[in-house]
C-alpha cells in the first residue's frame, strides 16, 4: 500500500511517527502552517516557524525517505491582531520559492469573526497575486457549517481564484456537498471525536464519489493518529473496496491535486 | 455492500455507542446542578435519529450547528464546545436545502 499524508503537523510529533508512517507506505507528507497552541508575540516568531517548516523539518523527514512539503500562513486563531497578521503575511513571499512550499494554508476561519474574514481575504489575495494553491481550514464543531459558507463566499467572490486549485479541508456530512458542488476539492480529517471516523469518511466517499476528495490525519499535538490514513484504507477494504479504489483515495487523488504545483514529487 | 453485511460489520459498534449515550444521559441526570444548553442540544439531535428520512448524520450535525449567516464582531475564545448556544435574529439564518 502506498499513500500520501496531505495534512500533518509534524513539528509537534516525535521522530518515531515518521518511522511508522514510512513503514506504512507513506510517499510524502504535507504540513500546513498552524496555531502553536499559544499566540506568537511577534512576526519574528513566525519567521522562525517558517524556517522550521522549510529547512529543518524536510531534513528530519528525509532521514526516513519521506519527502516533506509545507503550506504557509498565519492561522485564523491569530486573526484578532490584524497588524501582526499583516506583518506575517508580508513575510510569506520570501519563503514561497523554497523547494518544499506548496502554497498558502491552512487559511480559513475559526470563530467566524470579522477580523478572521479580513485576514482570510488578505491570504486569498496573496495566493491570487502569487499563483499559489490554497488549503483552507474550516471551523470546528458548531462553527463549521456557518464558516464553510462564509469561506466559500470569499473564494467565489474573488474572480482570480480557480476552485480546482483550492482544497477545503475538514468537511463532514453537512458541508461536503456545498464544497464539491462549487467545484472545490474537499478534505476529510480522521479525528474520531471532533471530525470524521474512518467509517464516516468511507460513507462520504461512497455517497459523493472518489474524485475530488482526500483523507488526512491532521495529526498534531492533540489526541490524533498519524496512521489514520492507512487505517481508513483498511476500513475501505473491510467495506469491499478494491485495491484500485483504495489507491485512488489515499494516493491518486492527493497526487492529482498536489501535482498542480510542479514541486510536488512523492517518493513512490 | 448489502444491508445485512453492513449490519454484521457495524451493529455491535453502534449498539455500544447508543448504550454509552444512554449511560451518559443517566450520569448527567443523577448529578446535581442545572442542565446546560449542550444537554438540550444532544436531546434535540437524538430526535433526528428517530426520523425515518435518511441523511441522518447530516441532520444531526446541522442540529448542533450555528445556523446564522453574519460574522460575529470579535472572537473572544479560540475553542468550540460542540453545540450552538446563540439565539436566532430575523434576517440572520441560513436556509438549508434538503439535498
Amino acid at each position: 500500500m502506498r499513500y500520501i499524508e496531505p495534512h500533518a503537523h509534524m513539528v509537534s510529533r516525535v521522530t518515531s511517527d515518521y518511522v511508522a508512517m514510512a513503514a506504512a507506505g507513506c510517499a510524502a507528507i504535507c504540513e500546513p502552517a498552524f496555531w502553536a497552541g499559544y499566540d506568537r508575540s511577534s512576526p519574528a516568531g513566525f519567521f522562525d516557524y517558517f524556517r522550521q517548516l522549510t529547512e529543518y523539518e524536510p531534513k528530519r523527514a528525509a532521514k526516513y525517505g519521506l519527502p516533506h512539503y509545507c503550506w504557509l500562513c498565519i492561522n485564523p486563531k491569530e486573526s484578532e491582531d490584524l497588524k501582526l497578521a499583516a506583518e506575517v503575511i508580508d513575510l510569506i513571499p520570501k519563503f514561497l520559492d523554497a523547494p518544499n512550499v506548496l502554497g498558502i494554508g491552512e487559511i480559513g476561519l475559526n470563530k467566524n469573526s470579522r477580523n478572521e474574514l479580513k485576514m482570510l481575504e488578505m491570504h486569498v489575495d496573496l495566493a491570487a497575486r502569487t499563483g499559489q494553491l490554497i488549503l483552507v481550514h474550516t471551523p470546528h464543531l458548531e462553527d463549521k457549517f456557518k464558516g464553510t459558507r462564509l469561506i466559500l463566499d470569499v473564494l467565489k467572490n474573488d474572480r482570480r481564484i480557480q476552485p480546482e486549485r483550492c482544497i477545503i479541508d475538514h468537511v463532514e456530512e453537512h458541508t461536503v456537498k456545498l464544497v464539491l458542488d462549487n467545484g472545490f476539492w474537499a478534505g476529510m480529517t480522521l479525528y474520531p471525536e471532533t471530525k470524521c471516523t474512518s467509517a464516516r469518511a468511507v460513507d462520504i466517499l461512497e455517497c459523493y464519489g472518489n474524485e475530488r476528495l482526500w483523507m488526512n490525519s491532521a495529526c498534531d499535538w492533540g489526541e490524533s493518529v498519524p496512521l489514520a490514513v492507512p487505517y481508513a484504507a483498511l476500513e475501505m477494504r473491510r467495506r469491499g473496496h478494491g485495491r484500485e479504489a483504495i489507491d485512488r483515495a489515499i494516493y491518486g487523488n492527493p497526487l492529482r491535486f498536489l501535482s498542480q504545483n510542479p514541486k510536488f514529487k512523492p517518493a513512490v | 455492500m448489502k444491508r445485512s453485511e453492513l449490519t454484521d460489520l457495524y451493529f455491535l459498534e453502534a449498539r455500544a455507542k447508543i448504550i454509552d449515550l444512554a449511560a451518559f444521559l443517566d450520569r448527567v441526570g443523577r448529578a446535581e446542578g442545572e442542565f446546560d444548553f449542550r444537554y438540550a442540544a444532544l436531546k434535540q439531535a437524538m430526535g433526528e435519529l428517530l426520523r425515518d428520512e435518511g441523511d441522518c448524520a447530516r441532520r444531526v450535525l446541522l442540529s448542533f450547528s450555528d445556523p446564522t449567516t453574519k460574522p460575529i464582531e470579535k472572537a473572544t475564545t479560540k475553542g468550540a464546545c460542540g453545540a450552538w448556544s446563540g439565539k436566532i435574529e430575523a434576517g440572520n439564518i441560513a436556509s438549508v436545502s434538503k439535498s
